[in-house]
């Protein structure tokens, strides 16, 4: 008979997100994952800034809290310091791809052996609900109330399809957390990030796209119709990069 | 006595460094420092040693906070545009009570400014670093030999007190060549149990973190960091008295600023002026009770300076104004001449014997 417990990787602390949030789902996937693959003893994560700050009290393994945008450049440190470490980083879509963009292309060129989660919703959570870098054209905000005008304010950085025309990185996958089915091959796609790691293939960046119904002011279940509706089709899904298919060819 | 040998200050720091038992560099070009992060390139994968050219400032000082969480020694160094983008993480290793050595090798500001030597970061090393309540131990070399020397002692103080050590050399201390001795015989370690180095599923998750959303739990730590600052200033105050027994006038000075003044210094001495000399070597504790016992005796004070006037205020501060301090500075990469320096004391005389 199958159990359902709570993976080991996460504590016991109660999550802060709000209802219907994803976070929790991503929390588990990544637990998960480390479980399965027994590291969570040598496994250090980075925590990033934005609603994900306090993932230091969630993960139940040895955490470094980093400043903005600065979670893969702690985590190269964390790496080099000794090799053996698991690091990951477990980062926004301000934290990686506003602030952090020069931090996060430079550890993907440098094919940094570091497991990337990059939870893009769309939106500045912890503040409340500002523009994102990955803020759809028309999107309303608290600071594009009007919607996006990709005239003023330009386009969404697609960060997939931006480092998949960097060299040095190795893996990377979008995937979704709206559904059962998305959420397995989100589970998947997480675990090879950190078996990477393990092989030393290097950099694996996953990016999950989730929702955020407290910001983009819809109960949940709308929150994921939204999601399927508007950014699934401006941020497919899919392989972007996967050197460890291709060295199998 | 170990033997003696002929290094630039920037590579005898960087060596220093390794014998430290530095083992992980991160660094980014700029002049007058970057013989350091050459000299790391050569040298750290000769002692399975980590040499890693950042992108930035900014990335170099988070794979410092990176490394320094696990509990290594760990060392970045740039030049004055540089540090200012560092200024963010020196905050968050304060907040995060992590060791690490920075070396800032001055140039002239504000902006881009120039490539020759400053004095001109003082504030922003004892006062301004980064944003927050917090201090940094601030180490002014002299020569080369103290390149090496504050270097080691950097490394013990940042473990010692679980800090960020600055070596505030500038861009001559980098730049010029001085015979040195190398070995500092045995060197501390610290117990780390704070370290991140996975809980082997052990114990409890160690966490490095500066964020404290309970107003009451952040202001304790800072009370805390601070008796640990206050012992600082009891025990780790350095500094170089040259002359100062019969003193009637006192130099202060740091850096090159010290070596110059040392030259007025003797000639003033022939000319009949009882001036001597204090040198901070520590910045940051600043040498205060030196200073204020000083003042009761002497007459006045000159600062000689590569700066608009920073340690002068210190030097106020410290002898609460009980006599005049006068401002001897060139600045922009000038250095002050013995002349400007003489000048200075005679001016001293002349005030001090007004009064």
């Amino acid at each position: 008979m199958t159990v359902f417990e709570k993976p080991q990787a996460l504590t016991e602390a109660p999550l802060h997100y709000c209802p219907g949030c994803t976070h929790g789902i991503i929390h588990r996937l990544v637990a998960e994952a480390i479980d399965e693959l027994g590291i969570r003893g040598r496994t250090i994560g980075v925590a990033s800034v934005g609603c994900s700050v306090f993932s230091y009290n969630y993960f139940n393994c040895d955490m470094v809290q980093a400043a903005h945008g600065r979670a893969p450049a702690v985590a190269t440190g964390v790496k080099r310091s000794d090799p053996n470490n698991i690091v990951f980083t477990y980062q926004g879509d301000g934290d990686l791809a506003a602030i952090g963009t020069a931090e996060t292309v430079h550890s993907a060129g440098r094919r940094e052996n570091i497991t990337v989660i990059f939870v893009n919703n769309a939106i500045y959570g912890m503040t409340g609900g500002q523009m994102a870098p990955t803020t759809l054209p028309g999107q309303v905000t608290q600071t594009s109330p009007y919607g996006r005008d990709v005239t003023k304010v330009g386009y969404p950085i697609k960060v997939c399809e931006l480092l998949s025309n960097v060299d040095g990185a190795a893996y990377l996958e979008r995937v979704a957390v709206n559904n059962v089915q998305n959420i397995k091959k989100a589970k998947k796609a997480i675990k090879k990030a950190f078996q990477n790691q393990i092989e030393g293939k290097g950099f694996s960046l996953i990016e999950v796209v989730s929702t955020c119904p407290t910001n983009w002011g819809m109960a949940p279940d709308k929150a994921l119709n939204w999601l399927e509706e508007n950014m699934l089709p401006y941020y497919p899904l899919g392989v972007y990069k996967d050197i460890t298919a291709e060295e199998e060819k | 006595m170990a033997d003696k040998v002929l290094m630039k200050g920037n590579e005898a720091l960087a060596e220093a460094a390794i014998m430290a038992g530095c083992r992980h560099y991160f660094g980014y070009p700029i002049t007058p420092q970057t013989e350091v992060a050459a000299y790391m390139s050569k040298r750290m994968p000769k002692v399975d040693g980590v040499f890693l050219q950042a992108e930035s400032e900014i990335a170099a000082i988070n794979m410092v906070i990176g490394v320094s969480s696990t509990g290594k020694r760990v060392m970045t160094s740039s030049s004055s545009p540089g540090i200012s983008l560092k200024s963010e993480g020196l905050s968050y290793l304060a907040g995060c009570d992590l060791p690490a050595l920075v070396v800032n090798v001055q140039r002239g500001g504000p902006g881009l400014g120039g490539i020759q030597p400053s004095q001109s970061d003082y504030f922003h090393a004892t006062r301004g670093a980064g944003h927050g309540d917090f201090h940094m131990i601030v180490l002014a070399p002299n020569s080369v030999q103290e390149m090496v020397n504050l270097t080691f002692k950097g490394f013990d103080l940042a473990d010692k007190y679980r800090m960020t050590s600055m070596l505030l050399a500038d861009g001559t201390m980098g730049q010029m060549m001085e015979p040195v001795s190398l070995d500092q015989g045995v060197v501390n370690t610290y117990e780390k149990p704070w370290a991140l180095t996975g809980t082997k599923c052990e114990r409890k998750p160690n966490i490095v973190n500066s964020l404290l959303m309970d107003p009451e739990t952040l202001e304790r730590l800072n009370f805390e960091r601070f008796e640990r600052y206050a012992q600082i200033e009891r025990d780790e105050v350095m500094y170089e008295e040259y002359l100062m027994d019969d003193a009637e006038y006192c130099v202060v000075a740091f850096g090159v600023a010290a070596r110059v003044s040392k030259n007025a210094i003797d000639e003033a001495r022939n000319n009949g002026i009882k001036v001597g000399m204090i040198r901070p070597i520590t910045l940051w504790p600043f040498p205060k009770a030196v200073l204020n016992a000083a003042a009761d005796k002497v007459k006045a004070f000159i600062s000689v300076e590569l700066s608009m006037g920073q340690m002068v205020e210190d030097v106020e501060l410290a002898t609460r104004c009980k006599k005049p301090v006068l401002l001897c500075n060139r600045v922009g990469g000038m250095i002050p001449t013995t002349k400007n320096v003489l000048d200075s004391i005679n001016k001293a005389v002349e005030i001090g014997g007004a009064e």
